[in-house]
């Protein structure tokens, strides 16, 4: 197909999305499964022992891409909201509320690593340093999208009130976090320096970049997956849907 | 007629009326006033009872337990912020009204930040005589309150919009608003504590004021927006 002959608004209607979409998350899921054994085979027996940290050190190959995707999806949920509010479109919506609560997992995945990677290299399970500190708010914020999006029954207003909410929280974000950043240096507390990153070897860092795209195709897939339920459910007094689920 | 009579009363007049009328349905029930203030007092002298009398710690905390429990207070009132008018029709005629939505939201924020935010600027320094704090340091409580909860208000509107007729309300809105009063306390708070560990607080009551600014001018923009869905 030629691709100035694809309209590309066809898949801003649910119906259609919900075909595409099926037939893109297993390419993403196959994607994810394979660059997660790879990744992992890398961080577990191809990359070496660190000099200071010992074999405790290889968390880090789930924690940052965890800590990475749980402020991006945040970004991009933000996006599809506001989407949503300014072309008044249905899906936006729907591609928020499926991104919310990978989006969570991440940042709680992100904040159990840690702790379990600063007990034995810090002594201590949390320490109140600005990244943590801000992680642990991001995550209060996705809750708060989905304890929003569960209280409203109406689907359309709770699309809306979340997008708002997004969108009040990612103008936030940034404030939020200068300001633990201040917080924490005028108190000088058990501070530990997380932005003193010792240089890497090539294996580690193969290794966490490809968990890093693994963690991607994952948030994708699982993503597309549950905005065919969240569709299926929506629409389901629709004709199409009684074919669709045949 | 009545666009023709809005414009010869102007925007500034308007925004009285609407003050006016906020703050005297609120005066007719004392109580609701009232509450917030004591919920204020009785927060702030848990915290000894919870950690002890040693005046040094007490000291030390004293600027976080009282902006925290401001915090709470503040919180507490807001779920009626447009409950009332909700309940008996009135928001839905502001909204169709010719006056501006974003107009008649400053007027109840600023209503709420009258009501409740005023108040615990002026008992801030009872408590923290209480808790030990001295003349310059209780000077410097009130402004960094004075300072912080008009934005209290204005960013708690937003929530208050948004949670309008939910299931749950009450709960709902301290999740959604607390994480984003979190810069206000931290700087509203280390107002006190750099002053007391003889750093200057300019730069802590500028961000306050900057904070301000910022919220003044996007948090009526938002609650119109959650109002105008919450009434769909």
């Amino acid at each position: 197909m030629n691709i100035r002959t694809i309209h590309w608004f066809k898949f801003s209607a649910p119906q259609n999305f919900y075909f595409l979409a099926g037939r893109m998350w297993p390419w993403f899921a196959t994607l994810a499964a394979v660059l997660t054994a790879l990744g992992l085979w890398i961080s577990f027996f191809v990359a070496p022992t660190d000099a200071q940290q010992g074999e405790g050190y290889r968390i880090i190959f789930v924690h940052v891409p965890a800590s990475q995707m749980s402020m991006f999806i945040y970004l991009v949920m933000a996006a599809w909201a506001g989407f949503g509010l300014a072309f008044n479109t249905r899906l936006s919506g729907m591609m928020a509320s499926a991104l919310a609560p990978t989006g969570a997992l991440f940042a709680f995945l992100s904040l159990v690593t840690g702790a379990l990677w600063g007990k034995p290299m810090w002594g201590a399970w949390w320490v109140w340093d600005a990244r943590l500190t801000s992680e642990l708010i991001l995550l209060f914020l996705y809750l708060g999208f989905l304890a929003l999006q569960s209280s409203i029954d109406d689907p359309r207003r709770a699309d809306k009130a979340c997008a708002v909410l997004a969108l009040v929280g990612v103008v936030n974000v940034p404030i939020i976090y200068f300001s633990v950043k201040w917080w924490n240096t005028l108190h000088q507390g058990a501070s530990v320096s997380l932005t003193k990153s010792p240089t890497m070897a090539i294996p580690m860092l193969w290794g966490m970049l490809i968990m890093v795209v693994a963690f991607w195709m994952y948030a994708i897939a699982i993503a597309l997956v549950r905005v065919r339920n969240i569709i299926l459910d929506r629409e389901r007094h629709t004709e199409w849907v009684k074919h669709a689920v045949e | 007629m009545k666009k023709l009579q809005l414009r010869k009363l102007g925007l500034a007049s308007v925004l009285l009326a609407a003050l006016r009328r906020e703050l005297s349905l609120a005066l007719r029930q004392k109580g609701e006033v009232l509450t917030p203030l004591v919920f204020f007092v009785v927060i702030a002298s848990l915290f000894p009872l919870g950690v002890g009398p040693e005046s040094a710690l007490l000291l030390r905390m004293a600027p976080g337990v009282l902006w925290v429990s401001a915090l709470l207070a503040a919180m507490l009132s807001l779920q009626r912020l447009f409950a009332m008018d909700y309940v008996d029709g009135s928001l839905e005629q502001m909204v169709l009204s010719a006056t501006p939505l974003g107009l008649l939201v400053v007027a109840k924020a600023l209503s709420h930040f009258l009501l409740s935010g005023l108040p615990l600027v002026l008992m801030a320094p009872v408590l923290g005589l209480q808790f030990g704090l001295e003349g310059r340091a209780l000077g410097i409580l009130m402004l960094s309150l004075l300072l912080g909860t008009p934005t209290l208000s204005l960013i708690g509107s937003i929530g208050a919009a948004l949670t309008l007729g939910v299931r749950g309300a009450g709960v709902l809105l301290s999740l959604l608003i607390l994480p984003l009063y979190i810069p206000v306390l931290i700087f509203g708070a280390g107002a006190v504590e750099a002053d007391a560990a003889g750093l200057g607080i300019g730069g802590h009551l500028s961000l306050l004021a900057a904070l301000l600014v910022l919220s003044a001018f996007f948090a009526p923009l938002a609650t119109t927006t959650a109002l105008r869905i919450s009434l769909e």
